[in-house]
């Protein structure tokens, strides 16, 4: 059983934005809004300019407006590559 | 004061001013090296993670993108050489340029031209001196580098890339790195044709691509050039601060070596000074003595 909770960092060219234990993460990718929830299947998605939430795990919300870049999923380890604005 | 002492003292005039900026210039890049030495750091999160989705894309799909594929007989290849804009730290520009043309002879051996895009100020004054030709030249950043820059140098690599007509086939980037406060080595660095190294720690994870793995790969790929030029920028200014530091403390060092076999040679000067005024005195002083008793 893998563990409920999502690793999740932001990182820009230039330093780590934000790192830590999240429930969800949601973004918008090429295709449409993805949810990433615990347990997703591995996933390597672009991302279009519009805002990345994350739900921490002590229950706060960190909007990261980002302009381009990535996101990528694979157990549980979730990385939002990007300049974030 | 003897015409001797006084060219040793502005001799050690000379000297301690030369010291004073030496030192001075020791200290600033001691200070800026640690900070540079945190930017190539705090650059390394994305790097590694773009460095790590580059080789899931590249391993699992069969998608062809000219910036993956290697040409069967390449013919051109863009070569990146990074030198710092200022002299006063060593060796540290010549050792890139002559890595650089290290690398463009081997290129040459296996039939290859390569274009020199320089960033830095001496890299691009020994190309010019020498009426080499230079496909493209960016100064004024090399002792800190933003991202502006690496995007805008990156640009410029991967149109070179993707022309139609005598597109580079490779890309070389030759920086220093930075591998700790003592040691810095020139090294060189292919970037694209993206070699593909087995998968590190295990397999790894079977990816979905959103939307597809070439749109994914398309968008990836300047990204990763971007990261890897930022990257060799980040740690050759780095390496420009540690190379500086050591140039100008031996610099500084010299010239208190200087200044004391000055100080000893002043002093002798001195002495001497003393020793013929006081000659001269006893001469003049015998002379009278002898003038007085002959006229008696």
């Amino acid at each position: 059983m893998a563990s409920a909770n999502l690793t999740v960092e932001v990182v820009s060219p230039e330093k780590r934005v934000w790192s830590g234990e999240a429930t969800m993460v949601s973004a918008r990718t090429l295709e449409g809004d993805i949810g990433i929830l615990p347990d997703h299947a591995p996933l390597l998605g672009v991302l279009v300019d519009g805002t990345v939430s994350i739900k921490a795990s002590d229950g706060s919300t960190h909007d990261f407006q980002m302009s381009g870049g990535f996101i990528s999923v694979s157990k549980n380890r979730v990385s939002v590559l990007g300049e974030s604005a | 004061m003897g015409a001797q002492l006084r060219v040793y003292r502005r001799r050690m005039r000379s000297v301690k001013a030369t010291k004073k900026i030496t030192k001075a210039m020791e200290l600033i890049s001691a200070s800026r090296i640690i900070k540079a030495q945190q930017r190539v750091n705090a650059s390394s999160p994305y790097a590694n993670e773009l460095t790590q989705a580059v080789t899931a894309v590249a391993t699992f799909s069969k998608v062809d993108h000219p910036l993956t594929t290697a040409s069967e007989s390449p013919r051109r290849a863009a070569v990146l050489i990074i030198a710092a804009d200022r002299g006063m730290a060593g060796a540290y520009s010549n050792a890139a340029i002559k890595e650089g043309d290290l690398a463009i002879a081997s290129l040459k051996d296996r039939g290859i031209t390569a274009d020199a895009y320089l960033v830095g100020r001496k890299a691009v004054n020994y190309y010019k001196f020498r009426n080499r030709a230079i496909a493209g030249s960016w100064t004024g950043f090399s002792d800190n580098p933003q991202f502006t820059h690496a995007r805008e140098v990156s640009a410029a690599l991967i149109t070179a890339f993707l022309a139609e007509a005598e597109s580079a086939d490779e890309l070389h980037i030759i920086y220093t790195q930075f591998k700790s406060m003592i040691t810095q080595t020139p090294v060189t660095n292919q970037v694209l044709p993206l070699q593909t190294e087995a998968a590190p720690e295990g397999l790894l994870p079977q990816y979905e691509f959103e939307p597809d793995a070439s749109e994914v790969l398309n968008a990836l790929l300047p990204r990763y050039v971007e990261a890897r030029v930022f990257n060799a920028m980040l740690q050759s200014a780095a390496s420009e601060h540690a190379a500086r530091r050591r140039a100008m403390k031996s610099a500084t060092d010299n010239a208190d070596e200087l200044i004391k076999s000055l100080t000893r040679l002043a002093n002798a000067a001195r002495q001497a000074e003393i020793t013929q005024e006081i000659s001269e005195i006893v001469g003049g002083a015998d002379a009278l003595a002898s003038a007085s008793a002959g006229s008696e």
